[in-house]
């Protein structure tokens, strides 16, 4: 009698399952992001700084920023504005956003000034402004989806922007229904996917090093930067 | 650390795209327990500010709320709706067509090309519509007959007369007083729709939906925005457009701070005084921020982090470090 371990064990990348879409997929992954690039237990010696704390507190924010925007939308949309207790959970919510950009934003300068794009991260890079942009449109969208005087203050200001770049045509910030749509749907999904592709991208990449010492020539090494990739990057 | 596939070309070394191999030493780091502590710190941080500071929840102002504070500005609203004066009514896409009404550089509208997706007929929709939903009042369903049946001429003389009557207009006793004229049916009609404003079911027969459930609100809200009322009560709030407008909030809160470039270029020529402001100002920001996201890419922009030397205050241990040779 034989016995089924479902494991098929490390001989799946080179037998006859190699060409397996997941088997190759897999070997990509791990080629890409090893466990030990992953979730690191070294980082260089360059990073005793501050400034690298800001990565972290903006993740945890946004992780707090979802939950409480779970919280807020299993009870209801209205329910904050009858209960105590929905109003502290939405004075919650309305911080950890306050306190996502106010990282987000100390992150943001922290990597220009670090030229963090350097060393094929210029996607990296390219991420984080994205998710930057569209954090903004999700925290606008929450702002109209308050159902109060802000929501209908900011709303009927801000239709005349909308409405003359075009997006008004699709994107109408009167509408309730359609605002409260995109602020706990579409752009927290977009907002979290990048996220976790910017991080996984750090990962990949690494921490960018500091600038070189003035006069001191970099040597152009196998394995450094000043080679260009296949891809162009 | 970066890849170096088949045929990958040598190219020169530029400081501002390209870095050496880090070959120093490696410190421990748990980045898991540091996720958690962070997560700790900052729930601490969030919880405290909610309970000291708490979060705004200013009452929604209602078109019954409006004509039971300031009923004169309703009428003084409403007689534009019907003639077709108001901001909404002249507004343009995407709510209608009124002729050169669309922002524009150049030949770039795009509102223009996008046309009129959210159609609202002021007259319509803001005036005659909800009088029709009242019930058993013949008189009324006369009145808006001998409106409508009436050549636009007429109306224009009715709603003109009565345009200009109604900035001496006075409220009391529950009806709104305006000096005797010659406005045909009109005097009536506001009369009737300040007082189905005041009951509150203007604010129902204002969704666009015949639906028994509706969440657009396009129609009150575009109401509200064309009275001073509104206004009023933001301008109170520090909430208007030279005010830094709509990245503040009521209160003392912080807002949307992160909107402040945004709002800046409101407050300067030649957009705080530009039919076009808003199409400028949005072509600004999609220009920065492009800019923003292809900086790694643009020479001399890039440099900017190199030239302004702050990296030696952010790697200031890694700096000394190197200097007296130690670590590395």
């Amino acid at each position: 009698m034989s016995i089924e371990t479902g494991s098929p064990g490390p001989q799946a990348d080179v037998g006859p399952d190699s060409r397996q879409w997941t088997a190759r997929a897999r070997k990509a992954a791990v080629a890409a992001l090893p466990p030990e690039r992953l979730l690191p237990d070294r980082q260089p010696a360059y990073m005793a700084s501050w400034i690298y704390v800001f990565g972290i507190l903006t993740l945890v924010s946004l992780a707090w920023v979802i939950l409480t925007g779970c919280v807020l939308a299993i009870m209801g949309p209205t329910w904050w504005h009858v209960s105590t207790v929905g109003l502290f959970v939405n004075s919650l919510h309305l911080w950890s956003v306050e306190a996502f950009f106010f990282f987000m934003v100390i992150h943001l300068w922290g990597k220009f000034f670090m030229a963090a794009w350097r060393g094929n991260r210029r996607l990296t890079w390219i991420t984080g402004v994205v998710t930057f942009v569209i954090s903004v449109g999700a925290a606008f969208t929450g702002y109209l989806s308050q159902q109060n005087f802000d929501s209908q203050w900011i709303s009927t200001q801000a239709k005349d922007g909308i409405n003359a770049s075009g997006a008004g045509a699709l994107f109408n910030v009167l509408n309730f229904g359609q605002m409260l749509m995109w602020h706990i749907v579409l752009l927290p999904l977009v907002v979290v996917a990048l996220t976790g592709v910017h991080v996984l991208m750090v990962r990949r990449r690494g921490i960018v090093p500091p600038f070189a010492v003035e006069g001191e020539a970099p040597s152009s090494t196998p394995g450094s930067s000043p080679v260009e990739s296949e891809d162009g990057s | 650390m970066s890849a170096t596939k088949g045929a990958a070309k040598q190219r020169r070394f530029n400081p501002d795209r390209d870095v050496e191999d880090w070959r120093g030493a490696y410190v421990p780091y748990d980045i898991l327990k540091e996720a958690l502590v962070a997560l700790l710190v900052v729930g601490v941080l969030i919880a405290g500010l909610a309970i000291i500071f708490s979060s705004p929840d200013e009452h929604p102002v209602t078109l019954k709320s409006w004509t039971a504070n300031d009923p004169v500005d309703f009428a003084q609203t409403a007689i534009t709706e019907l003639d077709g004066t108001s901001g909404v009514a002249t507004y343009g896409p995407p709510y209608n067509a009124t002729p050169g009404s669309s922002q524009a550089i150049g030949f770039f509208s795009p509102e223009k090309w996008f046309g009129v997706r959210h159609p609202v007929n002021t007259a319509q929709d803001f005036v005659i519509d909800p009088l029709r939903t009242l019930p058993n009042r013949p008189a009324l369903t006369a009145v808006l007959n001998r409106y409508t049946s009436a050549p636009s001429s007429e109306q224009a003389l009715w709603t003109t007369a009565y345009e200009k009557a109604v900035t001496k207009a006075s409220f009391a006793h529950g009806a709104l007083r305006v000096p005797a004229g010659r406005y045909g049916p009109v005097a009536p009609m506001m009369s009737a729709l300040t007082s189905m404003a005041r009951s509150g079911s203007l604010d129902g027969a204002l969704l666009s939906s015949s639906q028994f459930y509706d969440t657009n609100y396009t129609k009150p809200l575009l109401y509200l925005a064309d009275g001073t009322y509104l206004a009023n009560l933001a301008g109170q709030q520090h909430l208007q457009g030279d005010q830094w407008g709509m990245m503040n909030e009521t209160g003392s809160f912080p807002g949307q701070a992160w909107l402040w470039l945004y709002t800046l270029w409101y407050q300067v020529p030649p957009m705080n005084s530009s039919p076009n402001a808003d199409l400028q100002v949005w072509a600004i920001m999609m220009g920065l921020t492009v800019l923003l996201a292809f900086l790694p890419f643009i020479p001399g922009l890039r440099s900017i982090p190199r030239w302004s030397r702050v990296y030696r205050l952010i790697w200031r241990v890694h700096y000394q470090d190197l200097k007296s040779g130690a670590s590395i």
